[in-house]
């Protein structure tokens, strides 16, 4: 469109900003990371994952995550796959409506199933008036995944939702034409078609209900403890910025893990023009 | 089984909404304390313009949400015209560098940028959060733009510029006109974004500066006021009708280009 002088000049604000704002930082997280308060090189700060029921934490956080993210799988695919058919009949309002409550406050919502959820909650009020036996729900590991599917379920039905609708229509007919049933049609056309949207909405809610500690501390209770808890009280209440950068390194190579794993998985990725 | 999947969207729209209800009847809620109902009220309504705390949060949550959705527009806008210029494998290259706010997790992005902030000195508050939301909300905006620039036909530029038009011209009058639907969705999402974070916020606000979310995080403990509901509820009524119209305008639209072709 123009020439390399001018695309260079336009490329230098953003490579100045990316410097300043994102790799410079993850320098500093880092180095606070490997070095000990006299500035030394030292690895024990990123040891302590090992002691102090860290572990436990991170082991928690590891299959809290995983089980969220499958029950939001499992959630959001049929659910696409029904708002997608609907979007062929031209009902863009019911579409909408599932996109709708990411513009409630995340932090109120999250509460407000503490009200539903609490031993004095709604379900409980409701389970009593039938005169049936009440449930602990709240402070629970389930009621954190309950947190966990409520607030990233939208990142899982968004791409799922747009590589869904993406399939044309032809491909389908074309499976049907030659022979498939809706199962085969299914299993064979639609399923690896849409793996590139579940491929980017597993990263998408795997990440952040790993790294979460709003959730937990709401629904948790303050006692069952994520990795994330951990490391916000480092910050905020040890000022132990070592030992909480240390332990953020570590949810660092979880991260660049699962996006690994899932780079790996993906069989478009090549095919993709940018 | 038209039955089943009308069911099934009816229990996936319960669980999205149940809370949001219950937030919604709180604010009407005579009882300050949450779960604890006795009566109806509208006092929340009538206060929550007094609060001084809620307005500013408010204020500063509307004014970073704007400026740093409209400064991410403009860099992201900047950088995805440049970045249509790359080769290939240099384009791929500079999209994952973009990508890094959005895959890394929020709590590493808050905490890395509260340690470059205090790095250079820079005093924790109002600016340090906008700089922040500009961070994650730059990716966001070349997320929405990229895909409609890259489907864009050159040869519109290229004829503007030899009908004699500055570079500059024919970007603004022919390929920008062509961009608008995107660089307004990346706006939107960008200030939705900026509004609804709490964890980046967290880490780089300093004492006294709040946004709404880490208002609301503050009261947690102490029991949320009232008013903050009926905030969200009147937040939630605005943006439920301006989806609602958003839609009906697109059908009477679709509907309309029917009928003239």
């Amino acid at each position: 469109m123009f020439n390399k002088g001018l695309r260079n000049i336009l490329l230098t604000p953003f490579l100045i900003w990316a410097g300043l704002f994102i790799f410079i930082p993850l320098i500093f997280i880092v180095w606070y990371g490997v070095t000990d308060y006299g500035g030394n090189f030292s690895l024990v700060n990123m040891g302590l994952i090992f002691k102090h029921g860290y572990l436990d934490a991170l082991e928690l956080s590891v299959a809290l995550a995983l089980i969220s993210t499958i029950i939001c799988l499992l959630l959001a695919y049929p659910l696409s796959l029904i708002l997608t058919e609907r979007q062929r009949d031209n009902t863009t309002i019911i579409s909408l409506l599932f996109i709708l409550p990411l513009w409630m406050n995340s932090l109120l919502s999250t509460m407000a199933w503490q009200t539903i959820l609490e031993s004095n909650g709604i379900i409980n009020q409701i389970l009593r008036l039938f005169s049936l036996p009440t449930m602990q729900m709240i402070n629970t590991p389930g009621a954190i995944v309950l947190g966990m599917v409520y607030n990233f379920l939208p990142y899982m039905v968004l791409p799922l939702y747009i590589s869904l609708a993406k399939i044309d229509h032809h491909i389908l007919e074309a499976a049907q034409d030659l022979g498939a049933n809706s199962w085969q049609t299914f299993w064979r056309v639609i399923l690896p078609l849409s793996l590139p949207g579940a491929v980017s909405g597993i990263t998408m809610v795997f990440i952040p209900a790993l790294t979460t500690f709003v959730i937990s501390a709401l629904l948790g209770g303050g006692k069952l403890l994520l990795i994330g808890n951990i490391i916000e009280q480092e910050f905020t209440f040890q000022y132990d910025w070592h030992v909480g950068c240390a332990l953020s390194v570590i949810l660092m190579i979880f991260i660049v893990l699962n996006m690994l794993l899932t780079t790996a998985f993906d069989p478009l990725k090549e095919e993709e023009d940018f | 089984m038209n039955y089943i999947k009308k069911i099934y969207l009816a229990i996936i729209f319960l669980f999205l909404y149940a809370p949001i209800g219950v937030l919604i009847a709180q604010s009407f809620n005579a009882s300050r304390y949450r779960g604890h109902w006795t009566g109806i009220t509208l006092d929340w309504y009538t206060k929550l313009f007094n609060d001084d705390r809620i307005v500013n949060a408010l204020s500063n949550t509307l004014s970073i949400g704007l400026l740093s959705a409209g400064i991410a527009t403009i860099l992201g806008l900047i950088t995805c015209v440049a970045m249509k210029e790359l080769s290939r494998k240099w384009r791929a290259t500079f999209m994952s560098i973009t990508n890094v706010p959005i895959l890394n997790a929020d709590i590493v992005t808050g905490i890395s940028l509260m340690l470059l902030f205090m790095g250079l000195g820079l005093r924790l508050g109002y600016v340090s959060i906008l700089l922040a939301h500009i961070v994650f909300n730059v990716p966001y905006v070349i997320l929405c733009i990229m895909p409609q620039l890259m489907a864009l036909d050159k040869s519109f530029y290229e004829a503007a510029l030899d009908l004699g038009a500055s570079p500059f011209k024919a970007f603004s009058s022919v390929v920008l006109p062509e961009l608008r639907p995107s660089i307004f969705a990346g706006f939107l999402l960008a200030f939705t974004m900026s509004a609804d974070d709490f964890i980046i916020t967290h880490f780089t606000k300093g004492a006294g500066v709040d946004t709404l979310t880490t208002a609301i995080y503050a009261e947690l403990k102490i029991g949320i006021h009232p008013e903050m509901y009926a905030l969200s509820t009147l937040v939630f009524l605005f943006v439920l009708i301006f989806v609602v119209l958003f839609a009906i305008n697109r059908r009477k639209l679709k509907k309309y280009e029917e009928v003239i072709s």
